[in-house]
């Protein structure tokens, strides 16, 4: 769980430019980490490859917060 | 040489516009992924040509109305480049009748092919010219999208909806560095025009204030300059390649 946050986390910060602090379970992409609609479908792009996962469109719209995204990625793993 | 190195998908590559097209991006350096749908013969001639030329080039059957084989055909183009840098969505078929005589089914096969392949193979590019930071997608569309054309409401719906999802796309891809732009032909000789009629045709003469028709090549120049750096200021936009027709 805290490697998958950690490696998450850092995908976020080099993607969207936010200092590590705010990359919290709760946070939103769109709402408090200042993402577009075209931030996430790449957010969720590099997590595709940093974990070598194949995540659908489905689910994609689904992950809303950083806690979607980690969780979504344990549920896989 | 423009497009040195530059890796290109053309689809419906094998004859008229998109053969030339091909061609054209091949003299301006690029490599070219060559789309056919079932003349498989001319599709490897004009990958012999483009060879000769001491570019790379490889063909790939697929429909582009079909997901499962435009994904393959994006993927196998990224394989053998190791990139994509223009995606030219050109493979188009026409089923021409009187609305009244249209079928449901000719409709539906001309707006798969002309409208939901451009769709599709720009869906399936987008994912790794966004990685890349940088893309040029070029939309055939045709100049009867934007004045309609009697005879040919599933062609023109067709070609009217490319120029929308042309726009569409160009706003959405924007801040990636991707440029979406369209090309508007008039009257080009090809297969396709071949098929009309004499009194068709010297109707059509009278339309175009130039006094011809255009050959693939007029079309086939207009895409290497929106898929060169010399277009980089514009996305979105139609351009019309027609004599004048419309204005």
């Amino acid at each position: 769980m805290a490697e998958v946050l950690e490696r998450v986390t850092k995908i976020i910060v080099d993607r969207l430019g936010v200092d590590e602090g705010q990359v919290t379970l709760e946070a939103s992409f769109k709402d408090d980490l200042g993402a577009d609609s075209l931030d996430v479908v790449e957010l969720v792009m590099e997590l595709e490859d940093e974990f070598n996962t194949e995540i659908s469109d489905d689910d994609a719209e689904k992950i809303a917060t950083v806690g979607d995204a980690v969780n979504y990625i344990n549920s896989k793993m | 040489m423009r497009l040195e190195g530059k890796a290109v998908l053309v689809t419906g590559a094998s004859r008229g516009i998109g053969r030339e097209v091909a061609l054209e991006l091949a003299r301006e350096g690029a490599n070219v992924a060559i789309n056919y749908a079932g003349s498989e013969a001319k599709a490897a001639e004009v990958a012999e040509e483009i060879k000769t030329m001491g570019r790379e080039a490889i063909v790939i059957q697929a429909d582009v109305s079909n997901p499962e084989a435009v994904d393959a055909m994006v993927k196998e183009t990224i394989e053998v480049f190791g990139k994509l840098d223009i995606l030219v969505n050109n493979a188009g078929i026409t089923k021409d009748n009187l609305l009244m005589r249209m079928k449901e089914s000719d409709w539906d096969d001309v707006i798969n092919i002309n409208l939901k392949g451009v769709f599709l193979c720009t869906k399936a590019v987008t994912r790794q010219m966004m990685k890349q930071r940088c893309g040029r997608i070029i939309n055939i569309s045709s100049i009867v999208g934007v004045s309609g054309n009697a005879g040919q409401a599933n062609y023109v719906a067709a070609k009217a909806g490319v120029i929308g999802l042309t726009k569409t796309t160009a706003k959405e891809l924007a801040t990636r560095g991707i440029t979406v732009n369209a090309v508007a032909p008039g009257f080009i000789t090809t297969d396709m025009t071949d098929k009309l009629n004499d009194d068709t045709k010297a109707e059509m003469l009278k339309q175009i204030p130039l006094g011809k028709l255009g050959e693939p090549s007029d079309v086939a120049k207009t895409v290497a300059f929106l898929a060169s750096e010399d277009s980089r200021y514009m996305t979105g936009q139609t351009l019309h390649v027609d004599g004048g027709m419309v204005m």
